[in-house]
């Protein structure tokens, strides 16, 4: 278990962003803790996976990217019975592809993708112990069920600023399949990067509290 | 006659790729800062200073205003009196879309083969590449890095004549609603009305390249931009698909004449990163052997 995880504070110091809670990565992960379990784990006080729908974050810690072609191959591996590039129990996954760095970056641009791409796949991710995801954009129905049944939480971002938010990145380094290119699974370690609570542990979705008016 | 040089051609689509990405179009950032204005949500307010806020780090710091720089569009308006010299004018641009995107370090997007060989291509191309002869003699060069996300979200209708403008207006807000959340509005709405299929896409993707705050000169057209912008913005989407009043900052329809029995409708919608670069290259008078 991490024991940095977990949400500290209350207003982040910051003008941006006003009132985000600060939030670390990876979520905390009792040992052998099945889907059931990990319900026990996410209702424990301030676990990040209690945090409700419309929360403003300001995230850090560590991330790993995956989107289109990283999810394919990491399920195709779970599915032969091998181990995923990084052990999913509690970890965070950025759908985000980044531009390369320019001489002196730690990181291109690195904004969210649409996260709608990835739902197919993420119900097996959750069920092998992903803590959350980043993204923007809306989840189709199966994959907030899923949130919700595993205790997981989805943090929407802001699409488009990959700019402001590569500026977050203090590390980044490639960890599984570098032959994707900008598609490769990178670790990254971010430092307030901002977002809001999507859809939280209970299902609740903001997008569909737009939705109603 | 005047001669262009296909080295200069190349070279020019290298560094306008780099500034398409780099640099949000002016009238972009002002339509941005007007939204921001009349946004009373807070949430609505904070987005969009923070895209606003990425446009100045992007252009001070040369980098990508959006990870996404897209597939490359790259429209050539090539003046009858012109002669390119040198080379093949499809090598130049493609050449210099792949130096732009490795030089100016952007995200290369662009896989082999859409069912049987998704590999990167490694340099982002081949650009979709649109010409037309104009009069004159100089070319005009136009990149449009074109990003998924609000691609994936566009829509074509092959609507009846009988349908009419009550059918297209039904059509693009439908295609907003449905998927606009997912494109990063706020939304420049690209809308192509008219010709065959092709045409009507075609037209709603040069829709794009016109720059946001003009309407169209017919005056009824301007006036269903004009209406369908404040339906749009009554959906109540808002920047970031979280809420507000500003779900696009503009519509723009581009209409071409069309079969006594169609009404194709295209809607290509584009995220709030509306990026585009434009170069004009003057030939150089060369006498006639």
């Amino acid at each position: 278990m991490n024991d940095r995880a977990g949400v500290t504070g209350g207003q982040a110091e910051r003008p941006f962003w006003s009132g985000a809670k600060r939030v670390r990565m990876p979520f905390g992960w009792a040992a052998g803790a099945g889907a059931t379990a990990e319900r026990g784990v996410a209702a424990a006080r301030g676990d990040p996976r209690r945090l409700k729908a419309g929360t403003r974050v300001l995230l850090s810690g560590v991330v790993y990217t995956a989107r289109d072609a990283a999810h394919r191959r990491i399920v195709q591996a779970l599915d032969k019975g091998e181990l995923p590039p990084f052990d999913l129990k509690g970890q965070v996954i950025y759908y985000a592809g980044p531009c390369p760095p320019a001489p002196g970056q730690v990181i291109g641009s690195l904004g969210p993708t649409t996260s709608g791409r990835m739902d197919l796949y993420t119900p097996r991710l959750l069920a092998e112990g992903l803590g959350g995801m980043i993204g923007k954009g809306e989840r189709s129905r199966e994959a907030i069920e899923a949130i919700s049944r595993f205790g997981a939480v989805y943090f929407v971002t802001i699409g488009g600023a990959g700019a402001l938010l590569s500026r977050t990145v203090r590390k980044a380094e490639i960890v599984a399949y570098p032959d994707l290119g900008p598609e490769a699974v990178y670790r990254l370690e971010v430092e307030d990067f901002p977002a809001i609570v999507g859809v939280d542990a209970s299902g609740v979705d903001i997008y569909e509290w737009r939705n109603r008016g | 006659m005047r001669t262009i040089r296909v080295e200069y051609i190349r070279d020019t689509v290298r560094d306008l790729c780099i500034r398409a990405a780099t640099e949000l179009p002016g009238d972009v950032a002002v339509a941005l800062i007007k939204a921001r204005k009349a946004e009373d949500n807070p949430l609505a307010g904070e987005i969009l200073g923070a895209i606003l806020e990425n446009a100045k780090i992007s252009s001070s710091e040369r980098i990508p205003i959006c990870q996404d720089t897209g597939l490359t569009y790259v429209f050539l308006e090539v003046g009858q009196e012109a002669h390119i010299a040198g080379g093949d004018l499809e090598q130049a641009v493609t050449e210099g879309v792949s130096r732009g995107y490795t030089q100016g370090y952007l995200r290369k997007s662009v896989v082999r083969d859409p069912l049987w060989d998704r590999r990167n291509t490694g340099d982002n191309t081949p650009p979709a590449i649109h010409v037309e002869i104009v009069p004159g003699s100089d070319l005009s060069i136009t990149v449009l890095p074109k990003g998924t996300g609000s691609e994936n979200m566009s829509a074509v209708a092959m609507l009846t004549p009988a349908e009419g403008v009550q059918g297209v207006k039904s059509f693009v807000l439908e295609t907003v609603r449905k998927g606009g959340a997912n494109a990063c509005p706020p939304l420049v709405v690209g809308v192509g009305v008219g010709g065959m299929m092709d045409t009507a896409a075609y037209l709603a993707k040069k829709a794009l390249l016109r720059p946001v705050g003009t309407s169209s000169a017919d005056p009824r057209t301007a006036a269903l931009e004009g209406s369908l912008l404040t339906e749009i913005n009554a959906l109540g989407i808002g920047p970031g698909g979280l809420g507000g009043r500003t779900t696009a900052l503009a519509v723009h329809i581009e209409t071409f004449a069309t079969h006594i029995g169609a009404l194709p409708v295209a809607v290509n919608l584009q995220c709030h990163a509306a990026r585009r670069a434009t170069a004009t290259l003057r030939g150089e008078e060369v006498p006639l052997l």
